[in-house]
């Protein structure tokens, strides 16, 4: 097992097109990274690079102690699965599974062991026999990952494995996904541009744009405290609230008028420069607590079982509520929200910086 | 799901299909039943009476070692064409799949020498390689080679050989390239992360990918080497040094023009449009079945 290591890398294409601008990033053994980004943020440039596929323009990789720069992928000692699957259609699954073991002289008998051990693992056993395009997507899926995992790699690396999947087997996939690499301990990186599997699949969440990181974490710390607006609004569903306001003094922000007090604010901000407010549909509440609250025209509601998604207006700006199901009356036309100070968060409006406490 | 238009009435899909019926009866059907018939006549050496004669050509004709010889002949130099013809057009296919720069225009003059007729062909090489003009046969002189295609037939043969696979690298090529094109690249790069070297890829993964390609450019190869090498034959070594270079075709066209036996050449028709439907025949069942993954 062995952790990877990102030195400022980059990535410059033909034309001086710079797809990754010198990222730098640790991903501990054994833990499953998550890039995640939405298209041309450079995330499965990255990835290709880390499995030897792109050319590495500057910087450095290493896996483990290993500076991998100049190794060949099948010298990396890791293992990818492919957002197509990518598996070989002339050969039988057991035969795709093997291939790899036999590109590496492993002895037959070992072969065997490990692809029916795999086989076992991820229930296509009576598939082995069978080629590629005899079995489901799922099936397909599974064949893909047991190519990975026969080989006991130091790493394995995803990328957007589960979107030609429809949605219910993408949440089944993802859980025996998770599941797997928590029994197999080795360390994942895994690309998506679906936030929902980047939230739920990661110990260390890596939110990207433009070639760049935008922030590093936990999922749970990304959540709550975003570092940028893109971060802000990219993770979360419905997506932040971004209203325009002004700085009143320490602890309060002015939005169209109405004074909301906020916890998490930096020192130090002048009064009548321009900040944005960023507020979650889940995190404001109808009702009024008096000393911060806003109100909002209701234009329309999204029924979504469980919940209500009021769409309206607030101080001129979008804004989206989202409120359990019987909470307000779905005819609702005027809503008075209590925010929380808490659950403000203020960016700038021209570096799009978080501005909280340091 | 099916899809289909539904036309009532008959004129109109019969007028539709009325001109390709058209060309396939005058310039196939007609002909071939004139052969036949033909085949089944003798006529006179000026042309002016014929008789029917039964299968009489066909025995004359397995009773001649000329003819056994010709289909010696046209074996050894299908199979040398087609195989050459689809390894050196294989070889570059995968060197123009390749981001390689100015891969467009390489691919652009591969393409080139198709457009070339057969004859020219022929005789461009001849020229190359003529004992006493070409300019390629000095070199071959110097090493100590006595080159002379015109009196040796081992030398008539790889001339033609040569002029054939050259003519014919041009098709397989463009074949080749689009079956190279259709493999999906994370294939290629699963395999690479698998552990397998560039060669290892290419007979593991790569062939067998492209196989029913190849099947199919064996198979255009044998029946272009059967037919359409008529222009270079006639053009480099008019079927010599002493009848060593005649195929079947150009057997059918010596026996019946120059000859002038037209029974016998009809008759040799005959067996090769039979050789070549057994040829599409195979060709369609294994497409069909066994070349396919």
């Amino acid at each position: 097992m062995a952790g990877v290591t990102l030195d400022t890398v980059r990535k410059i294409y033909a034309g001086n097109v710079e797809a990754v601008k010198g990222v730098s990033l640790g991903i501990e053994d054994g833990s499953f990274c998550v890039l995640v980004g939405p298209s041309g943020c450079g995330k499965s440039t990255l990835l290709r690079m880390i499995a030897g596929l792109e050319t590495i323009s500057g910087g450095e990789v290493k896996i483990g102690d290993r500076v991998v720069n100049q190794v060949e992928p099948a010298d990396r000692d890791i293992a990818m699965v492919f957002q197509n699957y990518a598996l070989y259609p002339h050969m039988s699954v057991y035969d795709n599974m093997a291939y790899g073991l036999k590109n590496r002289k492993t002895p037959k008998d070992e072969i065997d062991k490990r692809v029916k051990e795999a086989a076992r693992i991820l229930a296509i056993e009576p598939f082995l026999a069978r080629k590629p395009r005899q079995l489901s997507g799922g099936q397909r899926q599974r064949v893909a990952m047991g190519r990975a995992i026969v080989r006991k790699p130091q790493v394995f690396l995803f990328d957007e494995p589960l979107s030609n999947l429809d949605a219910k087997l993408r949440v089944q996939m993802r859980v025996e996904i998770k599941r797997l690499q928590r029994a197999l301990g080795v360390t994942s990186i895994y690309v998506t541009h679906d936030q929902v599997e980047a939230m739920t699949l990661s110990d260390k969440l890596v939110v990207m744009s433009g070639g760049q990181i935008e922030q590093v974490g936990t999922p749970a710390e990304v959540y709550r405290r975003p570092e940028t607006r893109f971060v802000a609004t990219f993770i979360g569903s419905p997506p932040m609230n971004i209203l325009p306001g002004t700085v009143e003094g320490p602890g309060r922000v002015s939005v169209g008028g109405q004074s909301i007090a906020v916890t998490d604010m930096r020192d130090g901000l002048t009064p009548g420069s321009a900040i944005e407010v960023g507020l979650r549909p889940e995190d404001v509440q109808a009702g009024s607590t008096g000393t911060s609250s806003l109100s909002m025209d209701v234009d329309f509601v999204e029924e979504l079982g469980a919940t209500q998604l009021f769409h309206g207006k607030v101080a001129g700006a979008e804004f989206i509520v989202q409120a359990s199901t019987g909470q307000l009356a779905a005819d609702t036309r005027k809503l008075t929200l209590a925010v929380d100070p808490g659950n403000v968060h203020l960016f700038d409006p021209q570096t799009t910086k978080r501005l909280g406490r340091a | 799901m099916e899809k289909r238009a539904h036309i009532s009435g008959w004129t109109l899909p019969l007028l539709l299909i009325l001109p390709q019926m058209a060309i396939t009866v005058i310039f196939f059907y007609w002909p071939a039943s004139q052969a036949i018939w033909q085949s089944f006549l003798r006529e006179d050496a000026f042309g002016l009476a014929s008789e029917f004669v039964g299968f009489e050509n066909y025995v004359s004709l397995f009773e001649q070692p000329e003819y056994y010889r010709a289909m010696v002949t046209t074996a050894i130099f299908s199979s040398l064409v087609a195989f050459f013809s689809l390894a050196c057009a294989l070889l570059l296919a995968t060197q123009a799949d390749k981001n390689i720069r100015g891969g467009q225009a390489f691919k652009t003059f591969l393409i080139w020498p198709y457009a070339v007729a057969p004859a020219i062909a022929g005789v461009l090489w001849l020229f190359m390689f003529h004992p006493t003009l070409g300019t390629l046969s000095k070199p071959i002189k110097a090493i100590g080679i006595d080159w002379n295609p015109m009196l040796n037939a081992n030398h008539a043969m790889t001339l033609l050989v040569l002029s054939a696979t050259w003519k014919q690298i041009s098709y397989n090529f463009l074949f080749f390239l689009a079956g190279l094109q259709a493999i999906p690249k994370s294939v290629i790069e699963a395999a690479a992360i698998d552990g397998a070297g560039p060669l290892r890829r290419f007979w593991t993964v790569i062939f067998p990918l492209l196989s029913p390609t190849t099947f199919f450019l064996l198979v255009v190869n044998i029946v272009y080497v059967f037919f359409d090498t008529f222009g270079i034959i006639d053009a480099v070594t008019g079927g010599g040094p002493a009848g060593q270079t005649t195929t079947l075709v150009y057997k059918v066209y010596a026996d019946g023009r120059l000859g002038g036996d037209l029974g016998g050449s009809a008759a040799q028709s005959v067996i090769l449009m039979i050789i070549v439907i057994a040829l599409t025949a195979i060709q369609f069942r294994y497409v069909e079945r066994k070349v396919q993954y």
